[in-house]
């Protein structure tokens, strides 16, 4: 029998496996950044460890970063000790830093890929659960915890259970206003934040093949959102063109060496996956959430779903409370939720295709009164990349607010938060109580109804304006 | 990593689901850089709230917490299990939780005792009809006593005997050395290296 993609690629990496103990796998690459980071290094220095691989290991700031007057110091004293913390172990240990100011700073999901050190085949951790991302190159990716991190600090490898497998196809053209984020939210909405747990996920079909590199990392973005231990889609000629040229990127011979194998990781015909799961994506319309978590999303045409019709009695109880949160009344329209924040940007929907699309939708407009629009591109390179296409100036003269690089109000650990009972469209991937600042209400959305969105007042699609 | 055998403590009925990691400990309380200190964050936001489990007398000095289905989703952050630890938890039992989580309570010594949510609904009828009252946790023989009701609970052998032995992964890792420097010698030369620095221009 064949193999999957997801068991290829595990195997390609297994440096022992012994009976009653769980494999180890060698790491391709380790990003690290200055919130998951400093007790591992910590740790190294108490028991007197090496780091064993710091060529294979990238250090960025993101999480924490301000994202407005950067060439000054950090104002928040503690969130300055962590990033100075972050630049003090990178020196001790000799790791490479993309710091705040450098042109390649930015979140680590999306300097790995544009720095070319993100390609098919390799396996690549990060003290982030959207790690994932990195998947849509055909590589095993996935968050951990701060004890893996020393782990792999020490070792270049992880202790590892071997997931079971997942196929989630996913066919037909996406219908007009309909982007890979309505893709993702609708599998999420589809099989629960559970759903995948315990599971490497491979996403293919035909909507996968003709999507962009863009896309395929925001599906693969989301799949911790929905539990999976990770997700992946197979390389192609879009994977290879996007990677050729790139500054990492293999060259010369050992580019032809390179897609031998590459063009070797794909699912095999015969191979079985455990468990498939099957998405019409002809059949979509944009998703939006209404509660706190990501699974608890609905067209952006339906209204707000009555718990009481709910026959799962978890389900329901949780729809109580998330309806009480977000201060919603079951019944009322989606797009009659009117927002004071729409936030442009994250791990999920920060990159160029996804500011290109939002400044098509409001050039020539103007962001609805009371409104505010944070625009915050994933990494500097793609901010320099979209002024270098005069996006910034689409969004500044449409009345938003154009910032650097960071992961800014996704997580609301900077100074960019919702204040409490402020609502929120948010192209992020949590829609989690206090996620974007204490007592905010998200609701989670592609960056076509969040540029929508934002010129009209309430939540919209693209074909409303 | 402390070992653990065996616990015996106040146990802490959170009627919910979903609790991510987030509502554990929220991004604004992740900028220390010590492993502890963070009690002070978790379950932060509905701490504010008087009639929160914990908030009252009875829980207050709860160190097992019976949770909802899908607890410790979403971000990968392990202070979301020093938070429970630094409070004073030592086991977490719920019948479905985030991978992520899971396996950073594993490494940092959190026992995650997995059982049917009928169990934890008898439970938490257990706990709420004598508030205050006492759970074992006992991890030899997979077992959760509440009062004359004893139920298993679930456990992956390798977690359990290395919580059992308080086993450092590292050191254990390291022992194996000989066969990832082999592996290394191995990997493929157009495999990409972060050394030296290459950028774009």
């Amino acid at each position: 029998m064949g193999k999957t993609l997801s068991e290829k690629l595990w195997d390609d990496h297994v440096v022992r496996a012994g009976a009653g103990e769980p494999d180890l796998l060698y790491i391709d690459l380790h990003l690290c950044h200055e919130v998951t980071s400093p007790q591992a290094f910590e740790g190294l220095r108490i028991a007197d460890r090496q780091l064993r691989r710091p060529d294979l290991t990238l250090a960025t700031e993101d999480h924490n970063t301000p994202t407005i007057n950067i060439d000054r110091p950090i104002a928040d004293p503690v969130s300055r000790t962590q990033v100075e913390t972050l630049r003090r172990n990178v020196a001790e240990f000799g790791v490479p830093i993309h710091s705040l100011g450098d042109r390649d700073q930015g979140i680590v999901h999306a300097i790995g890929p544009q720095l070319g050190l993100t390609q098919p085949g390799m396996t690549i951790v990060c003290g982030d659960s959207h790690t994932s991302t990195h998947g849509a190159f055909g590589a095993l990716a996935f968050g951990i915890g701060t004890s893996e991190v020393e782990h792999v600090l020490a070792t270049q490898t992880l202790q590892q259970a071997r997931p079971k497998t997942m196929a989630v196809n996913i066919n037909g053209d996406l219908p007009a206003d309909v982007t890979a984020k309505d893709v993702v939210l609708a599998l999420i909405a589809k099989v629960g934040t559970g759903g995948g747990q315990g599971y490497m996920a491979e996403y293919r079909g035909t909507t996968i093949e003709k999507m962009s590199m863009e896309g395929r990392m925001t599906i693969c973005n989301m799949s911790i959102e929905w539990g999976a231990k990770a997700g992946m889609i197979a390389p192609d000629q879009t994977t290879f063109d996007y990677l050729l040229g790139r500054p990492h990127a293999p060259q010369g011979a050992e580019w032809d060496a390179a897609m031998a194998y590459w063009q070797t990781l794909h699912t095999d015909a015969d191979a079985v996956f455990d468990v498939e799961v099957d998405i019409d994506a002809a059949s979509l319309t944009p998703v939006v959430t209404w509660g706190t978590n990501p699974g608890q999303g609905v067209g952006l045409g339906e209204s707000v779903p009555d718990p009481a019709e709910m026959t799962d009695e978890v389900a329901r109880a949780a729809a109580e409370r998330a309806l009480e949160y977000m201060a919603l009344t079951a019944g009322t329209p989606m797009r009659e939720i009117k927002v004071d924040t729409v936030f442009l940007g994250s791990c999920t929907n920060g990159r160029i295709e996804d500011l290109r699309l939002a400044a098509g939708i409001i050039k020539g407009r103007k962001v609805a009164d009371g409104v505010r629009l944070l625009v915050v591109p994933a990494s500097a390179r793609i901010r320099q990349q979209a002024m270098a296409e005069g996006l910034d100036q689409i969004f500044l003269d449409a009345g938003a607010e154009w910032r650097e690089a960071g992961c800014s109000m996704c997580l609301g650990m900077n100074p960019d938060q919702l204040a409490p009972g402020e609502r929120s469209a948010s192209t992020s991937n949590r829609n989690f109580e206090g996620r974007q600042g204490k007592g905010g209400r998200t609701h989670l959305v592609s960056p076509a109804v969040a540029a929508a969105t934002a010129i009209t007042g309430h939540l919209s699609a693209p074909s409303d304006l | 990593m402390e070992k653990y055998i065996s616990h015996t403590g106040i146990a802490v009925p959170l009627r919910r689901s979903n609790v991510d990691t987030d509502q554990i400990i929220p991004a604004v309380y992740l900028k220390r850089i010590t492993r502890t200190g963070f009690e002070d964050g978790l379950f932060a936001a509905w701490r504010r709230d008087p009639e929160f489990v914990l908030n009252q007398p009875a829980y207050t000095a709860g160190s097992v917490l019976v949770a909802g289905p899908d607890f410790g989703t979403g971000s990968s952050r392990e202070h979301a299990v020093w938070a429970l630890q630094n409070y004073g938890f030592k086991v977490v039992i719920g019948s479905r939780f985030g991978d992520i989580f899971r396996g950073n309570s594993g490494k940092a010594g959190l026992l995650i005792a997995t059982v049917d949510q009928d169990v934890v609904e008898k439970l938490w009828e257990f706990l709420e009809a004598s508030p205050g009252v006492e759970l074992t946790v006992d991890l030899p023989s997979r077992t959760i006593t509440a009062g004359e009701q004893r139920f298993g609970f679930q456990i992956d052998d390798y977690t359990a005997n290395r919580l059992l032995q308080g086993l450092d992964d590292i050191g254990s890792t390291l022992h194996h050395a000989d066969e990832i420097a082999a592996f290394e010698a191995k990997r493929p030369g157009f495999k990409p290296t972060t050394l030296p620095m290459r950028v774009a221009d």
